[in-house]
């Protein structure tokens, strides 16, 4: 459920955003969501339409799967993340700081923990569209 | 197009009437010991606290606290556990008794998240043991968190107050309030460091004598109140 706390910050986010375009009605927002995160999209979206505010009456909410890719700094290896790899525990701690990625997962190559995370770390506002 | 977790984290807060940061140029200087006993000090005077530690890397809070088996509760967020009397959050409950080896832009990362996340009640403290020197950390809470506090922590060493000189040089260049200093693990009965701290413009809180009895309280708040170093920060806890 702690992606009710990430769908209260997309709304803020697209609100403040609406505001700054001078959107007086926002009719589509593309949330980004990392897989690393594996956010609940059924509880998200749900939030999403709870939290929204009068001016987003019809917005139709696009949610994106972002694959979540590493680069190792050491070897340069790169590697997808497998959820599936992980145990419950482990992925439920990935879940809401992924940055824990580094405590349980190495470069599969050289076993270093020092990697980059290239892409599908977390939830991510991409774009807004609206009428002035 | 744009990071949404750095604008719910103004709302995260809004119900905190002071946010300090207790920080140091060096490590090794007792902050994180001084962090919680001033948390646990002021729970003691009837306030509502929490603690954050944010030394990702090296986190002790816990340690100190003797917080086990306990875990945020997931309700539209994290909800902190109360240990003695205090919301506490850390980055433990994540990577357990493991190593976290953050670099700079993940140790931002993970501080967002959990301020973009955490549900903390409305409190009259929350008191943050941040990791030393003057790094992510201490620039990502001047960012975000526009009512910090700092409360800066060093030993009698010179080394350790050259460090001082230049976290309270840069604060006061930033505008950013400074409680004050506290001088840890005195040995002896000088004054010097209080009179450099005076010269810099800021207040000097209180010099802390070394305890040998602090380490036998690691892991026991109750007994951690009982010594010579909580008697002095529960006086620093009357003055902030």
């Amino acid at each position: 459920m702690h992606e009710w706390a990430l769908a209260e910050a997309v709304i803020a986010t697209a609100t403040k955003i609406a505001e700054q375009e001078g959107l007086k009605q926002v009719t589509e927002v593309t949330v980004k969501i990392g897989e690393m995160q594996d956010v609940e999209r059924g509880i998200f979206r749900f939030a999403l339409t709870q939290l929204k505010p009068e001016n987003f009456r019809n917005t139709k909410f696009l949610l994106t799967k972002s694959k979540a890719s590493f680069k190792c700094r050491i070897c340069g290896n790169t590697w997808l993340f497998k959820k599936t790899k992980l145990d419950k525990e482990t992925a439920e701690a990935i879940h809401f700081v992924p940055e824990v990625a580094h405590t349980y997962i190495k470069c599969p190559k050289c076993g270093s923990p020092d990697f980059e995370i290239l892409e599908g770390r977390g939830v991510w506002l991409e774009s807004i569209k609206g009428a002035k | 197009m744009a990071d949404p977790r750095v604008n719910i984290i103004d709302k995260r807060l809004k119900n905190i009437r002071r946010i300090i940061a207790v920080s140091s140029g060096k490590g090794g200087v007792g902050k994180s010991m001084v962090a919680t006993t001033l948390a646990l000090s002021l729970v003691k005077r009837g306030c509502k606290v929490g603690l954050f530690d944010l030394d990702f890397t090296s986190p002790s809070t816990h340690i100190i606290l003797g917080a086990e088996g306990v875990q945020p509760c997931e309700e539209k967020g994290l909800i902190p556990p109360v240990v003695h009397g205090l919301e506490y959050m850390s980055l433990v409950y994540y990577s357990g008794n493991h190593a976290a080896p953050l670099r700079g832009a993940d140790t931002s990362n993970a501080l967002i998240e959990l301020l973009a996340v955490t549900l903390w009640s409305d409190l009259d403290y929350l008191v943050i043991d941040m990791p030393p020197g003057i790094g992510d950390a201490v620039l990502d809470l001047i960012r975000f968190v526009k009512r910090i506090e700092f409360l800066v922590v060093t030993t009698s060493s010179q080394l350790a107050f050259e460090t001082v000189k230049k976290l309270g040089g840069l604060l006061q260049e930033l505008g950013v309030p400074v409680l004050g200093v506290v001088e840890n693990m005195k040995m002896t009965e000088s004054t010097n460091l209080q009179q450099q701290t005076e010269a810099l413009g800021l207040k000097f809180l209180a010099g802390i004598p070394y305890d040998p009895k602090v380490e036998a309280a690691i892991g026991d708040a109750e007994n951690l109140l009982k010594t010579e170093v909580a008697r002095k920060v529960k006086a620093i806890a009357q003055t902030v």
